[in-house]
């Protein structure tokens, strides 16, 4: 898929003549450790736009910069009051919606990027949900009310204006990530479009990984699980039993 | 001071948890209940996922009920055989009850059944026991401190076999009941995700006519095993014991179950009585307010429960 999508860009940029700007691009980390103190973390990225001719008239130079956590299956319930009570009357169980999905532009969106060529790459958060045969009348309403709830609770994040463009030449934006994150491999895309078609594509992984005591216990629990509720047991007992002795002593 | 759970993955306030920890603990001391039905929708409340609230709740109350057990040993208020009793029918409900609530998963509305569960449960014993504590204190007050003591009548009970003493208690009735209440306690507790606690409690005193001394460190002693069973239940089936998030509850809730006890042994019966039932019908009403009030977001995201 990703060979496919980069011999696209490529075909649609050469289709274009004198139009072959390419990103070069950075981001202020690669790796995202998740520590025992960990509160969210800020990410810095930034690039250039490489060109081997002049900078072109046509049409508006937009940036738009993704960055995506791991996708999940997610069940979303609809509520329905029945005989005086709430109760989940719906539940549409969506294929795949990912953890955690930010958009950054220099402009509004639809200014920069055609439907099209949001569908096709993927790129606004409601395409970035996969719901296929979810089983609900209104499957729409569904991954609607997931954006928003989600977006809410500040996981799905679309920032038009956030991404700075000097001289139509360098760009800059930061990304505010939640500390309440998945772990697992996070995607960067930034998309350069000229008259809101894509002409450049530039992506890498940011990994996010508990690190120390954190991947020390995450491990146990899930791989010697009841070794792991035994020592949560003990645990139990001889603090119980402390919290008594001292008081005991204490007491005296 | 913020702290990253591993196995919730969550980052909250430290001081927060050792605060619902102390609280629940307090309760524990005062009243003899695990304090689950509070602690799990606290929970709830500062962003923990569901199942990790349930799984490392139930491993919070073993800690601080061991604390509060051993606090009534040396007052001698635990009547360790009628404990065993409760506990074996506990164990046995709670295995039940797992298997039910696993049986509910797959039908759906599993919440709204354990959402019923507490309405219904906490409302009905918080009601019972605020009415009958009330007359109480009002027959104390009329006919001075001491009534004298209501001999208890015979009936199917006193027929049943299997009888046993239970010393501590004063009493010589058969097994069978506190056997039943043990298992009953049990189901509710593993479907409810508490140590069942505030059902034992008065479940003692009405139904088993167990002194309301008693009944507090006897109940604490039943719920060491069931919430222990729980937990163990829980590490293996869906790993959603977190250790640091327990530990931080803990810590917070043994020292606070030992500042119960001793708050408890000062007040009189009568008044732990009606204060625990305020607080459960408090509970109780704020549930019902869920399910009869329009929420004001009508969907709502489950990324755990879906394959």
């Amino acid at each position: 898929m990703k060979p496919l999508v980069i011999a696209l860009c490529l075909v649609l940029g050469l289709a274009q003549p004198g139009a072959t700007e390419e990103i070069v691009a950075g981001l202020s980390q690669d790796e995202i450790s998740i520590t025992a103190n960990f509160d969210g973390s800020e990410i810095l990225v930034f690039g250039a736009v490489s060109r081997d001719a002049p900078i072109p008239d046509t049409g508006e130079l937009g940036v738009v910069i993704t960055v995506e956590g791991p996708s999940r299956p997610v069940a979303v319930r609809r509520k329905e009051r029945i005989a005086g009570i709430w109760v989940n009357v719906e539940t549409a169980e969506i294929d795949s919606a990912p953890t955690f999905y930010a958009v950054a532009t220099n402009a509004p969106f639809d200014e920069v990027m055609s439907a099209v060529e949001d569908l096709r790459h993927g790129v606004s958060v409601p395409e970035a949900i996969r719901a296929v045969d979810v089983g609900v009348q209104n499957p729409v309403d569904f991954t609607r009310a997931l954006v928003r709830i989600r977006s809410d609770q500040g996981y799905y994040q679309l920032r038009e204006h956030a991404v700075t463009v000097r001289e139509q030449t360098l760009f800059d934006t930061r990304f505010r990530l939640p500390a309440n994150l998945t772990e697992g491999d996070y995607r960067a895309r930034i998309f350069l479009t000229r008259d809101r078609q894509v002409i450049s594509m530039f992506e890498t992984d940011i990994a996010v990984r508990k690190v120390g005591l954190e991947r020390v216990i995450y491990t146990l629990a899930h791989e010697r699980p009841l070794a792991y509720g035994i020592l949560a047991l003990v645990i139990a007992v001889l603090s119980g039993w402390a919290a008594s002795a001292a008081f005991q002593l204490m007491r005296r | 001071m913020q702290i990253y759970l591993p196995i919730a993955e969550v980052s909250v306030n430290a001081l927060v948890l050792l605060g619902i920890g102390g609280l629940i603990g307090i309760l524990s001391g005062i009243f003899g209940v695990g304090g689950g039905f509070l602690m799990t929708p606290l929970l709830f409340f500062i962003g923990i996922p569901p199942v990790v609230a349930v799984a490392t709740g139930a491993n919070q109350i073993v800690a601080s009920s061991i604390s509060g057990v051993l606090a009534h040993l040396r007052r001698r208020t635990v009547d360790i055989r009628m404990g065993i009793v409760l506990t074996i029918g506990g164990v046995i409900g709670a295995g039940a009850g797992v298997q039910l609530f696993a049986f509910l998963t797959r039908l759906g509305q599993v919440d709204l059944l354990v959402r019923v569960c507490y309405v219904v449960f906490l409302g009905i014993i918080g009601g019972l026991m605020l009415i009958e504590s009330v007359r109480a204190i009002r027959r104390a007050r009329k006919t001075g401190p001491v009534a004298p003591p209501e001999r208890r009548r015979r009936g199917w009970v006193d027929a049943l076999p299997f009888k046993m003493r239970f010393r501590t208690s004063g009493l010589y009735i058969s097994v069978l009941p506190p056997l039943a209440v043990g298992t009953l306690v049990g189901v509710l507790a593993a479907v409810m995700g508490v140590g069942g606690g505030f059902i034992m409690v008065p479940a003692m005193i009405y139904l088993l006519h167990m002194p309301t001394k008693v009944v507090v460190g006897t109940s604490l002693f039943q719920i060491i095993f069931v919430t222990g069973f729980a937990t163990l239940m829980h590490a293996i089936t869906t790993q959603s014991v977190d250790l640091v998030l327990a530990l931080l509850l803990l810590v917070g809730g043994v020292i606070g179950a030992q500042v119960g006890t001793r708050i408890g042994v000062k007040l009189r019966a009568e008044q732990l009585r009606i204060l625990l039932a305020l607080m459960v019908l408090a509970v109780s009403l704020r549930l019902a307010g869920d399910l009869f009030l329009q929420p004001a977001e009508l969907f709502s995201i489950d990324a755990t429960g879906a394959p």
